[in-house]
């Protein structure tokens, strides 16, 4: 690895950064290392595999001291870390894709029993047809197992939200699995330059993880994954519920601190220009850096464009969002995954029923773009925001959704 | 040790403990899943050898010993699965229909 110290931006006084030339899978690899989890349990999967292999690396080279379990099946990578997190042990595992979909139902065991485990996601579609490349299937068709959900931009957001992702997990107040997603290729497999923070920095980060209900702490017996009647059921899931809206204050103040540690500020969402903006892109994940390209291009030529990238999906920042758009003349809604026979997909859904839950009215349209890896270029963009001029001046919004660069 | 209400059913999901876990060491005794039973043991004492055999195969520790002899059934745990009327070497216990001893409102 290429490494000099920098000197990090930011206030007051961050740690010193290191920077190198790193693929997203590396970071993240490189984040997992700082970290040193107690168990990593995980089954190789394109294109979320270098992250593993990079990470069982240090393991074969004893610089961390993690269990490392080499499962058959993403089933069992879930499993294993339910019952390692269930332990008392810090547990994280990888995957893409079908091995998200193969651990479905084991993802409900680990937000239901509230065990916060930490799960590196490289996005991907999913089959049939099989298709190894990036859209938000995988992730979205989690959207509602109780994971907290963040979505990197780029390498240095992969790396950064790798280490946030387990203090927010752990946070007494939480307790809830996060579930982290890098764009597949876009992320995992482009070399960027990406600041790493020194070793002991990233593990005072970190800290020391106290689980509250140990199963292997003989002083104080408890059961784990007990039958829950109706009596109780409810109960336990409004708890959830209540965890992953407190999560909210702990995302933003964690990202915060972060902020003053490495001069890199995050919070559950961003504005990107948009304060005076007339038309706006709510995005996430890695087109938002597209979208910053094609927003600048548009200022530069005196258009008033502007774009708002969601981090955290869930939980989901619905006051930001709506304060944000309000008043705009037209929004795009930009989606890469379907939700079929829906009143629109997935990121679409929630800034529509954010807005009109608080009674607010912004005319929205919905773009699904990228689906199975194709591209989404800076000319399609401009396109959406052109069209967007065109609505806003005929006060025509047209179709609900549309498929960008999809061939009619 | 995390002091537990005696009836978890009237507490708010706010203060039941997260995610089904049950901090508290043995509280099964107080589910009584001898409500469940359709059939009761009912033992013969003069074929009973004390071999303990009933005790060991019971799935609910639902029956009684003292000193290495058999006492009887905790009905109130007892599920009446018959297991111990099945394992039971020299045949002594009986399984029968709850309904029987409805007169004697047990």
């Amino acid at each position: 690895m290429a490494v000099a110290a920098v000197k990090a931006r930011g206030s007051p006084r961050p740690a010193e950064g290191i920077a190198a030339s790193l693929s997203g899978s590396l970071a993240v690899a490189e984040a997992m290392r700082q970290t040193n989890p107690d168990v990593v349990a995980a089954y190789p999967i394109t294109p979320s595999t270098i992250m593993v292999e990079k990470f069982s690396e240090f393991v074969a080279n004893g610089q961390v001291d993690t269990e490392f379990v080499a499962v058959e099946s993403e089933h069992s990578a879930m499993s294993a870390c339910i019952g390692a997190a269930a332990a008392g042990a810090r547990a994280q595992t990888v995957t893409s894709s079908q091995g998200l979909a193969y651990m479905w139902e084991a993802l409900y065991v680990a937000s239901g029993t509230r065990l916060p485990i930490v799960l590196h996601c490289a996005n991907r579609t999913l089959s049939a047809p099989i298709n190894i490349h990036c859209d938000h299937s995988d992730t979205m068709g989690a959207r509602d197992s109780g994971w907290v959900q963040l979505y990197a931009e780029n390498t240095q957001e992969a790396y950064d939200n790798a280490l946030m992702a387990v203090r927010i997990a752990e946070h007494p107040e939480v307790m809830l699995p996060v579930l982290h997603s890098q764009d597949g290729y876009t992320i995992t497999h482009s070399v960027e330059r990406v600041e790493l923070l020194p070793d002991d920095v990233a593990r005072q980060f970190v800290g020391e993880y106290r689980p509250r209900y140990p199963l292997l702490d003989l002083k104080a017996p408890v059961t784990v994954g007990p039958i829950v009647s109706p009596t109780y059921y409810f109960e336990m899931k409004r708890q959830a519920v209540e965890a992953m809206e407190r999560a909210a204050e702990v995302i933003h103040n964690i990202g915060q601190e972060f902020g003053r540690m490495s001069g890199r500020y995050y919070g559950l969402s961003e504005e990107y220009r948009l304060e005076d903006a007339e038309v706006a892109l709510v995005l996430l994940g890695a087109t938002v850096g597209t979208a910053r390209v094609v927003v600048d291009q548009l200022r530069s030529q005196g258009m008033r464009a502007g774009l708002l990238k969601v981090r955290s999906f869930r939980p989901f920042p619905g006051d930001e969002v709506v304060q944000a758009l309000a008043g705009k003349a037209a929004v795009a809604v930009l989606d890469r995954s379907l939700a079929y026979g829906a009143a629109g997909n997935p990121l679409f859904q929630d800034v529509c029923s954010a807005l009109y839950v608080r009674g607010m009215h912004v005319p929205l349209v919905n773009y699904v773009y990228g689906i199975g890896g194709r591209e989404a270029m800076p000319n399609d963009l401009l396109q959406v925001f052109k069209e967007l001029y065109r609505a806003a001046d005929s006060g025509q919004a047209g179709p609900a959704v549309r498929y960008l660069a999809l061939r009619e | 040790m995390v002091n537990m209400p005696e009836r978890w059913e009237q507490e708010s999901w706010e203060v039941l403990p997260p995610g089904g876990i049950i901090p508290e060491a043995g509280n099964s005794v107080r589910y009584e899943t001898g409500s469940w039973r359709a059939l009761r043991p009912v033992v013969d004492m003069e074929k009973c050898t004390h071999c303990m055999i009933c005790w060991l195969f019971c799935p609910d520790s639902a029956l009684l010993a003292e000193g290495g002899y058999f006492r009887g059934f905790a009905l109130s745990h007892c599920k009446g699965c018959g297991i111990c009327a099945l394992e039971c070497p020299p045949k002594c216990i009986r399984m029968v229909p709850e309904g029987s001893f409805a007169q004697e409102g047990a």
